[in-house]
């Protein structure tokens, strides 16, 4: 339980109070709840598309059932989690809105992680190669993506204003996985990922 | 006053143990009839913790009993979840207090039609009272008082024994730290239903049944009983679990033989599965537990809403599921796991792929015992219980 998780997974692991409820949508493995669960003593639940990954949380002790963030967000009442977090998933969900939307109905905060489409190495691929990108972060061929709804940093931020969700926090990284400090434009074309923690206003 | 027994409940008793429960305190069942005194026969493994916090509740499916992990005293046949029971094994007696109680309505040793009502001195048969799953489970919380165990670290079952833990988590929510359901749902759909009644009809249409007091004239409706039996045991199974054991196999013979002989395999099996459950079974209390299973309905009992049956629930629950369970699908477990996801509850769910129908959760399903170790294993861990292998 001590192998160090992904960068992204600790970044949004730090920004956790302890002893809260998290709930984590699309939580593949449980890395993340494991991490927040042995660490944080967070009441962590997760919720997770492939059967297997279920499974595999389940025996290892955690609290997963099986669903995705469009269908099942709305059993949920208001208000039954400290956290909704959803890591690098936002860009594969049918009504990204709408999920946000839930997320921020069943939780006090929404944490969010995703790949910036505005990145620098996304752009010179499309502009100059002239095919669909394709990245570290995003690693398919435009036929067999799951990715269905990409954006960039600034498309983000937009649509939280749009949605009046404050943005409590945002960390961005460059492709090294290292945490940039750069003005908005910038870092919209610099930053590979970026890490939002919401608030409803 | 509860004597008479039949020679299978002597058997069954002495070796199991039993109370009489309910002689100053009836136990007022869900038709409004006071039941008492009233015997319950139970079986435990392991040992009760000096802080009593490792107590485990396996509640039985229909056709078993307490012996859950042991020799059956009348068919001679190994413990029915003895693959999850036992030393080195997921519920392990060495870690946990494992009860097991024979189910109100049952006939090996719980009061059930076989017994006698204590005001007339007369065998029940059809006379006794229908009982619900409720009524189940508020006599062995009866047990469980009688015993001096407070709260059960964990209850658990499958198909009728699923329903019996949900209810206890929606009726005595505070006593069950966690709960397993496994391959059930919270109401019996009417599919389930249906397949019951055939089973039903074809005891009551046996001339050996003589209206339920078949033991004053000296008959068994076996016939009757075995093709209940035949019907419900095909529903356990699935298409592919069927077709890969019997396909279209002649049963000791090269051809047709143009009769109504058990030509086919599967024929002569589900004869086989009928004739002898009569040996062990009691055709009234078929009757009688599966019409308790008939009215099961979680969410019928509060206002037509499930989630009320978990509101405010500390319990942590884990549901399982087999693919090829068509008595009991996915679906079903969905949607208690909907309920309890509305009720903010702590839940688990796995279904499990499985070409082996409902039956499943009585067989040797790897994934099952793995996803079980772990859900309890972290139970335990926040239980307090140690060190659990």
């Amino acid at each position: 339980m001590n192998a160090p998780i992904r960068v992204d997974l600790q970044l949004i692991a730090d920004m956790v109070e302890p002893g809260t409820r998290a709930l984590d949508v699309g939580c593949g493995d449980g890395a993340l709840m494991a991490y927040l669960v042995n660490f944080k003593r967070v009441d962590a639940r997760g919720m997770e598309l492939s059967q297997a990954g279920v499974n595999a949380c389940v025996a290892n002790g955690l609290s997963v059932i099986q669903g995705d963030a469009d269908a099942d967000l709305g059993d949920y009442p208001d208000d039954a989690f400290d956290y909704v977090i959803l890591s690098q998933t936002l860009q594969a969900t049918r009504e990204p809105r709408e999920v946000l939307r839930q997320m921020l109905r069943v939780g006090k905060r929404a944490i969010v992680s995703f790949p910036n489409f505005a990145h620098w190495q996304v752009r010179l691929r499309l502009v100059f190669g002239g095919r669909m990108p394709e990245t570290p972060s995003l690693p398919y061929k435009w036929y067999d993506t799951p990715n269905i709804h990409l954006c960039s940093i600034d498309d983000f931020r937009a649509l939280c204003r749009d949605m009046g969700v404050r943005i409590e926090r945002a960390i961005v990284l460059n492709s090294k996985s290292h945490r940039i400090q750069l003005p908005p434009l910038l870092a919209n074309l610099i930053g590979e990922q970026a890490v939002f923690m919401l608030k409803r206003d | 006053m509860l004597d008479d027994l039949t020679e299978a409940e002597r058997k069954a008793l002495a070796q199991c143990r039993h109370a009489v429960l309910g002689a100053d305190q009836p136990l007022r069942l869900d038709c409004g009839v006071d039941l008492g005194p009233y015997r319950v026969a139970y079986q435990t493994y392991g040992t009760l913790n000096a802080s009593k916090t490792n107590a485990v509740l396996i509640c039985h499916p229909l056709t078993c009993d307490q012996f859950v992990a042991e020799r059956h005293p009348i068919t001679g046949k190994e413990g029915w979840w003895d693959s999850l029971v036992g030393p080195g094994k997921v519920l392990d007696p060495a870690h946990y207090y494992i009860v097991c109680v024979n189910v109100l309505g049952h006939c090996m040793g719980t009061t059930g039609p076989l017994a006698h009502d204590p005001a007339s001195g007369e065998p029940w048969n059809l006379r006794f009272p229908v009982v619900t799953i409720g009524d189940m489970v508020r006599a062995q919380a009866a047990l469980l008082d009688h015993l001096g165990i407070p709260d059960l670290f964990c209850v658990i079952g499958g198909s009728m024994g699923g329903m019996q833990v949900l209810e206890w988590a929606a009726s005595f929510p505070g006593r069950v730290f966690s709960a397993v359901p496994i391959a059930c749902a919270a109401h019996h759909s009417a599919q389930n239903i249906a397949f019951h009644e055939v089973g039903r009809q074809a005891i009551m249409a046996d001339p050996e049944w003589k209206g339920g007091d078949y033991r004053q004239h000296q008959t068994v409706p076996a016939r009757g009983l075995a093709v209940a039996r035949m019907t419900a045991h095909i529903t356990y199974l699935s298409e592919q679990a069927l077709q890969r054991k019997f396909g279209r196999s002649l049963q000791n013979r090269d051809v047709l033989g143009f009769s109504f002989d058990a030509d086919f395999q599967v024929e002569s099996y589900l004869r086989h599965q009928g004739s002898t459950f009569v040996d062990r079974f009691d055709a009234n209390s078929y009757l009688y537990i599966t019409r308790a299973m008939d009215y099961f309905d979680l969410a019928g009992a509060r206002g037509g809403v499930l989630a009320n049956a978990f509101k405010g629930s500390a319990t942590r629950f884990c549901l399982m599921s087999f693919t090829s369970d068509w008595l009991f699908p996915t679906r079903e477990s969905r949607e208690i796991v909907h309920a309890l996801n509305a009720a903010a509850a702590n839940v688990s769910f796995v279904e499990i792929e499985s070409d082996k129908g409902h039956d499943a959760f009585l067989l040797d399903e790897p994934e099952m015992f793995r996803t079980l170790s772990g859900f309890l294993k972290g139970a335990a861990a926040v239980r307090g219980l140690g060190a659990v292998s």
